[in-house]
């Protein structure tokens, strides 16, 4: 179990602003996931669970190693912390072939155990073929899968993962959760990996923490952090929403209803705790939530008109995107082609909000 | 009157003893000047590119002045080999040495620093000390421009004439290197030899030099 307490302080250049790192965390079994925009901060936790970076405070536990301690000025040596690191671009050593990247990873251990155990990963990552090669007369899937191999040949307790699909095509992406799925099952190793995918979280996350600007502003698995964005940024930073002004008519309680002012239009959600009526507040509505028809006679309950504006070809079904009278931006809506085609005719259409699923923040 | 080929070959013997000599010193000196941070960083830095900007006769002085009879270093060499440091062949190579190494270290130290921080971090993180990180990883991966900067060095050892005039002399068949053959057979109106030293002094020189451009990293295959 990895515990880290972390604070950095980045004093402003006159090329660059300043950079506070402040947050605290645990990471036990499984994947946990850093989540966050560039500049959130997210590889400088990585580098300084590492070693890499020495921050100004806090500490850092591995188990029951202490790998840092800013109070009594502990600060291992990136070599004595055994914490695997899967880089960017892999960072395999090119003036060695594969075998020996991984035997450079292994030289600590006695020559007898350590050719066995490099044979032993080169088998279970498939490199036995290309083990006598370099990297770059290798394919990406291999790289990929012997960059992992590297980092777990020292046993380490943690394993550290810098954006490692980003720029990867979709086959090899796959391949690749393929292949941090058979170590989490095979070497149990928990992980903490950085991304700014969701698709990624969804993917290999038990838990996420969403980083903003050096601190954690969320915690949880993705599913309950989609369903319950805890405020406007970590909404915006999913990029997953509708996010529409709005103003709190009506809370009630007892009977779980909201009801709030789009433009002049009423939308009944459920009650929203920790708001008071007359709030502005924005709502979050997923692009899949909402429903659209033809205008059938009188709006019915959470429907307002809209103006289609545009059409755009999605791998699965269509994204429809909206204006309206009631908010001031678009707002899309994922539909399936068959749904879009019984209404294409029409000049009339309505957005049909869910009361359920409606969240405001 | 044959050719004396024996400037020729010492010319080569000092350069290459030189060189040895500076990639070695260099190396270290480039290693600290691109991972360590240390006081009198940057008066080291502008202490070995010295020689670079100075007269050759400064250059020849302060050689004198360290390495002379009367110096503390002449005394303890003399006491130690019997025969003078000054004007003697190891003279030379010291005059070459200082040419060398300014080119050595200043190009050793870019090309350590071009390497991607990121192997290194890679290499600490699996476990490496940092003698082994610089062994098996930085120097690997930066020694096409190494190589390329040996050679300029070996080059430049070459062909260095105030210092060698003025702390190994002119004794032909014992110190007299090509580039002071040349001045004394220019002097003593000898221009066959001059002109056989000059062509086979350029033709060498171009060829180290092509070499070493042939080295530099850009033109070679990309790892």
């Amino acid at each position: 179990m990895l515990q880290a307490r972390l604070k950095k302080t980045f004093a402003p250049k006159p090329d660059s602003a300043g950079f506070t790192l402040d947050l605290e965390f645990t990471a036990t079994q499984g994947v946990t996931v850093l989540f966050g925009p560039s500049g959130a901060g997210k590889t400088l936790v990585l580098d300084s669970v590492a070693g890499f970076v020495r921050p100004d405070e806090g500490r850092v536990l591995l188990d029951d190693d202490i790998l840092f301690d800013g109070a009594a000025g502990v600060h291992l040596a990136p070599r004595h912390r055994n914490c695997g690191y899967v880089f960017q671009n892999y960072a395999l050593f090119p003036q060695m072939t594969l075998r020996q990247n991984l035997e450079f990873a292994a030289e600590r251990r006695p020559r007898l155990e350590r050719h066995r155990r490099v044979n032993e990963m080169l088998e279970r990552f498939r490199l036995t073929e290309a083990a006598g090669r370099r990297p770059h007369e290798v394919s990406g899937g291999q790289r990929q899968r012997c960059s992992i191999a590297r980092a777990l040949i020292g046993a380490p307790k943690l394993l550290l993962l810098d954006e490692p699909a980003t720029g990867l095509d979709a086959p090899l992406r796959a391949e690749f959760y393929e292949a941090l799925r058979q170590v989490q099952s095979e070497f149990k190793t928990p992980m903490l990996l950085v991304t700014h995918d969701l698709a990624e979280c969804f993917e290999l996350a038990e838990d996420m923490l969403i980083l903003h600007e050096g601190r954690v502003i969320q915690r949880g698995t993705p599913r309950a952090v989609l369903d319950e964005p805890a405020n406007l940024e970590v909404a915006r930073l999913l990029g997953a929403f509708n996010l529409l002004d709005a103003e709190i008519r009506t809370l009630d309680p007892g009977r779980n209803t909201s009801r709030v002012m789009l433009g002049e239009f009423e939308i009944d959600g459920p009650y929203f705790p920790g708001h008071l009526k007359g709030d502005r507040v924005t709502l979050c509505v997923r692009p899949e939530q909402i429903q659209v028809s033809a205008r059938d006679g009188k709006l019915r309950p959470n429907q307002i008109p809209a103006e289609l504006k545009r059409v755009v070809e999605r791998p699965h079904g269509l994204r429809l995107e909206f204006s309206t009278e009631a908010t001031t931006t678009i707002i899309r809506a994922t539909v399936s082609r068959a749904d879009y085609e019984r209404y294409r005719e029409t000049h009339d259409w309505v957005i049909q909000f869910p009361s359920e699923a409606l969240r405001v923040v | 009157m044959p050719l004396d080929w024996f400037p020729l070959r010492l010319s080569l013997h000092v350069a290459l003893v030189s060189t040895a000599l500076a990639l070695a010193g260099g190396l270290w000196i480039a290693y600290l000047l691109a991972n360590r941070q240390f006081r009198g960083k940057d008066v080291l830095d502008a202490a070995v590119t010295l020689p670079l900007v100075l007269p050759p006769t400064v250059l020849g002085y302060y050689l004198l002045v360290l390495i002379g009879r009367a110096s503390p270093v002449g005394r303890v060499w003399e006491a130690v080999f019997g025969a003078p440091l000054v004007f003697s062949v190891n003279a030379a190579i010291l005059a070459a040495l200082l040419h060398a190494l300014p080119l050595l270290v200043k190009s050793a130290r870019a090309a350590l620093e071009s390497v991607d921080r990121n192997y290194e971090r890679a290499a600490r993180n699996l476990g490496a000390s940092e003698w082994r990180v610089f062994w098996r990883v930085t120097l690997p991966l930066a020694r096409r421009s190494i190589y390329a900067a040996t050679a300029l060095a070996f080059a430049r050892a070459l062909g260095d004439f105030g210092v060698t005039l003025m702390v190994a002399g002119n004794i032909p068949g014992r110190t007299q290197t090509v580039a002071v053959a040349i001045y004394d057979a220019v002097e003593s109106g000898n221009g066959a030899a001059a002109r056989v030293l000059v062509l086979v002094i350029s033709v060498v020189a171009l060829a180290i030099l092509t070499l070493a451009n042939r080295l530099t990293p850009e033109s070679g295959p990309r790892h």
